[in-house]
């Protein structure tokens, strides 16, 4: 009987031409993908081993007095930041009002209205591409010098929340024009032909559609804002305040600024108790975050 | 043939009027000026930014001369007497920098590269949040953790005398940790937009997938990760809490990263935050400081741009 | 010219036998069902079209386009690809302001008005003159939401849901959707979705429906309802098809417009209108030669 062999094919395992057969497992791929994986492992490592280490350091002052008192640089197991929480959420508040709207709006103006060829169009790119890149600190010194001084808004709450908006404002803008530069012309091209205009076809189609993107932008944004120290050592966050805020011209204290101060303090209560509010401060980051990611993964349309 | 009558309305019942408009459309001209005037806020603050640090620093230039400035050796201006070269700072800044560098570059571009082309659905479900977290971390905490964790650490395991108190090494590693996630995501999403069919090509002529990802994937988003590289740098340059809180103060220059080292911001930091008088030289110092850290991340962001535009490959 | 070796059956063919067989010979094209044997008259010119060009830049992508569109009936616009067909279809509702450099020359006249003149409002052309386009695009909302969107812009007075029914019959969807109005769009078929953007576009009673490949990316089934759906909508509108399908410009259209490409002394391409007529005509007897070799598929 003639076999399959016979008349030269072959069977199962035999080599034909050298080029197929189980997969050859090289030693070269498998140590890049160790490396490759060892990289991240290294991130999360560290992020894990930066919560367990502040925790553990703080335990002992994650209590309510750190919600109900005020700070004390003299009876350290009285201090407390409530001055810092309420600032931080004025400050995230106000900045909010500032700059979501200049934001979103701009990003409308950049992707449906501007004429790219017009120059003031590619000096607002290019001045947006600028701003993402300069040092926090720099606005700080922005807002000292024109916000503070020129304008005579003082070292208050306000002059703060102007200075972050204006720190956050291209990480809202960038979003915000990626969510609506992922909708598609066609959708555009079909509310037009029916009659609709630019900013109708923008408002009710464009925008409500791009909201998931834009959300998680402005949230991202919003946390970033708030745990910025540099811009507002600039801007006399007078580290010792013992009084929530109560005018948009008051004097304030945020939480970067309250666990900075208490990290100079020699006394070793005071380290715990920066570790403490850190613990408050990245509990509400993380919330942030996880809410802009769930936003993202549950309403991010996949055109 | 027959030619039918001309009818006042269209055939769907609607009645015709002109197509000409009696008034413009003045509500959307509105809306398009406000548009345009929200997007021009950010030339704003880049006016805004000039015009702070403008009249200060030609004040400190007035007093202070270039070379004394570039040259000098001592950095110590709120001391008596003071001295102004501010090599010291610019040294403190480069060596922390590198390290930072050193640390976020690989290991972000890795990252980015595992996240793209190795990691299952799930996995990066996991690892994608995970990265924005470690980016979302305030640069305080990480101050904090760089000057009460890892330098007891080093300290501890380091052969010999180890690092001081306060010193770069420290500051530079968590300062590169933190920056691996902006290399890392920026790089990945250049990575990304890399089409399939680039890939599928390469596959299908029997690469493998280390190879398709650093010969094939990785040249094509080349001028996305080169500018998360950029990115990254100025990031580390720019950066401000950490260093304040953990790399200490030195009016020398010192290459030593085992020792305290300042770095402009640090000075810009320290020295800003006290209450000075408007018409005191110490406040135009922070102005002039400020002035050559913008001016240096200035130029490394158009180099940036410039590194995007060279290196773009076009695939449409 | 008719060669006697070419023979172009138009009309009714009720044999599929016959139709086999008459594939095999060569240059002959069976056009199937064809009941709009019935003659064509002049009714209302709705777009008078006088040499008309249309630039993107300073590329001259189609020229010399000289046509009539009449009421109440089916223009087809045929020819191979890059030949303008679409673009000249894209003047019709101004939809080639959208593109940054594209100008026209020429005229396009609607009704007696000049269509580009000074101070014509190009929202309420779009309103007047609806297109469906090659691939469905519904809205990300739900199926009431697609149709009623129209009407809620252009602010149409009386009762929406009324208006939604009236579309959605019109265009043959509403026994399929009535009773999931609030489903998301995109959850119907392909031909479900493009017949749904033609319910919208007819909400806002257009006078005027242009169909750029309505059917290109749907199943034969679909095209087929679609076809028919045409015919009953040319009794209110007056449509005007670009199609890359031979067959289905005769199947359902009473004039055609046959474009083709030409290429100049500097090897640039440019469309031009090279026949307009009945219908019978261009696939009858074209009195081109250049139509004769694209009906007969020696090109294109």
């Amino acid at each position: 009987m003639t076999t399959p062999a016979d008349v030269g094919i072959p069977s199962g395992r035999e080599d034909r031409g050298g080029r197929l057969g189980p997969t050859r497992h090289r030693p070269l791929e498998v140590l890049f993908h160790g490396v490759l994986l060892a990289s991240l492992v290294i991130g999360v490592v560290f992020l894990a081993t930066l919560l367990i280490y502040v925790i553990a350091r703080g335990w002992a002052r994650l209590d309510s007095r750190l919600w109900e008192n005020f700070n004390s640089i003299r009876r350290p197991e009285r201090a407390g930041a409530q001055a810092a929480i309420f600032g931080t959420i004025w400050v995230m508040a106000l900045t909010a009002l500032i700059c979501l709207p200049v934001g979103i709006l701009a990003a409308i103006h950049m992707e449906e209205y501007a004429d790219k060829t017009k120059w003031w169009n590619r000096a607002i790119e290019l001045n947006l591409q600028n701003l993402a890149a300069v040092p926090s600190i720099v606005y700080g010194i922005l807002g000292l010098g024109i916000l503070a001084r020129q304008f005579g808004l003082g070292t208050s709450i306000i002059t703060a929340a102007i200075t972050l908006s204006l720190l956050v404002l291209p990480v809202v803008v960038v979003a915000s024009r990626e969510a609506i530069r992922a909708v598609p012309n066609t959708i555009r091209d079909g509310s037009l032909a029916l009659g609709a205009t630019k900013w109708q076809t923008i408002w009710k189609q464009i925008l409500p559609a791009s909201i998931p993107g834009i959300a998680t932008g402005s949230i991202l944004a919003l946390s970033r804002a708030i745990g910025e120290a540099a811009p507002l050592l600039l801007l006399g966050a007078v580290t010792f305040v013992a009084f929530n805020p109560d005018s948009l011209t008051s004097a304030y204290t945020v939480l970067p600024i309250q666990i900075y101060d208490w990290i100079r303090q020699s006394r070793e209560e005071f380290q715990v108790l920066a570790a403490a509010a850190i613990v408050i401060l990245l509990a509400i980051l993380l919330a942030m975050n996880s809410l802009a990611i769930y936003i993202r993964n549950r309403y991010q349309k996949r055109w | 043939m027959t030619v039918t009558a001309q009818k006042a309305s269209t055939a769907s019942g609607a009645p015709r009027g002109s197509l000409r408009r009696s008034r413009p459309r003045y509500g959307e001209r509105a809306i398009q000026a406000i548009l345009l005037l929200a997007a021009l806020v950010s030339i704003g603050t880049t006016v805004g930014i000039v015009y702070s640090l403008i009249p200060p620093t030609v004040e400190f230039f007035q007093r202070i001369s270039f070379s004394e400035f570039f040259t000098g050796t001592n950095w110590a201006p709120l001391f008596e007497p003071p001295t102004y070269g501010v090599l010291p700072l610019l040294a403190g800044t480069l060596v922390i920098t590198a390290i930072a560098v050193a640390v976020a570059i690989p290991l972000g571009l890795l990252a980015a590269i595992y996240l793209s082309e190795y990691a299952q659905p799930g996995v990066r479900k996991v690892l994608k949040p995970m990265l924005e977290i470690l980016a979302g971390i305030p640069t305080v905490v990480y101050g904090f953790f760089a000057l009460a964790f890892v330098t007891p650490l080093l300290r501890g395991v380091w052969p010999g005398d180890g690092p001081a108190i306060f010193n770069g090494l420290a500051a530079g590693i968590v300062m590169g940790v933190m920056i691996i996630p902006t290399v890392a995501s920026l790089s990945e999403d250049a990575m990304s937009a890399v089409p399939q069919s680039l890939r599928d090509g390469a596959y299908a002529l029997g690469s493998t997938r280390m190879l398709v990802s650093l010969r094939v994937v990785v040249p094509a988003a080349l001028s996305g990760i080169v500018a998360a590289f950029v990115l990254g740098i100025s990031r580390a340059i720019g950066e401000t809490m950490i260093v304040t809180i953990a790399a200490g103060i030195s009016p020398t220059i010192g290459w030593n990263p085992l020792q305290a080292m300042s770095t402009m911001t640090a000075f810009i930091a320290q020295a800003g935050s006290g209450d000075i008088p408007v018409q005191s030289f110490d406040y135009k110092t922070v102005f002039a400081v400020a002035a050559l850290l913008f001016a240096i991340t200035f130029v490394m962001n158009a180099l940036s741009i410039r590194l995007v535009r060279k290196y773009r490959e076009v695939y449409e | 010219m008719a060669h006697p070796r070419h023979t172009y059956t138009v009309g009714e063919m009720s044999e599929p036998k016959q139709t086999a067989e008459a594939e095999d010979r060569r240059g002959e094209v069976h056009l199937g069902n064809f009941e709009r044997s019935r003659s064509v008259s002049d009714t209302a010119a709705v777009f008078t079209v006088e040499d008309l060009s249309v630039f993107y830049g300073d590329y001259e992508a189609v020229r010399n386009t000289t046509l009539t569109v009449r009421e109440n009936q089916i223009t087809a616009m045929i020819g191979p690809s890059g030949c303008g067909k679409s673009t000249v279809l894209r003047c019709f509702n101004r939809m080639n302001d959208l593109i940054p450099g594209a100008r026209v020359a020429g005229k396009v006249l609607y009704h007696d008005e000049d269509l580009y003149g000074p101070d014509i409002d190009a929202v309420e052309v779009r309103r007047r003159i609806g297109m469906v386009f090659q691939k469905p695009n519904p809205f990300p909302k739900s199926i009431y939401d697609n149709v009623a969107y129209g009407p809620r812009v252009n602010k149409m007075k009386g009762s929406l849901d009324d208006m939604v029914e009236e579309a959605l019959v019109g265009a043959a969807l509403w026994e399929e959707v009535k009773d999931k109005l609030k489903a998301n769009a995109l959850s119907l078929s392909g031909g479900q979705q493009q017949r749904l953007c033609i319910a919208r576009t007819i909400a806002v009673k257009p006078d005027v429906i242009l169909m750029d490949e309505p059917c290109s990316a749907l199943d034969p089934i679909a095209t087929a309802k679609i076809e028919d759906l045409m015919h009953d909508l040319a009794e209110k509108y007056t449509i005007v098809i670009v199609t890359h399908n031979m067959q289905q410009a005769a199947r359902v259209s009473d004039r055609t417009a046959f474009f083709t490409a030409e290429v100049d002394r500097k090897g640039v391409r440019h469309g031009r209108l090279i026949e307009f007529d009945l219908t019978s005509t261009i696939f009858g007897k074209p009195n081109d030669r250049r139509t004769e070799d694209y009906i007969t598929g020696r090109f294109g």
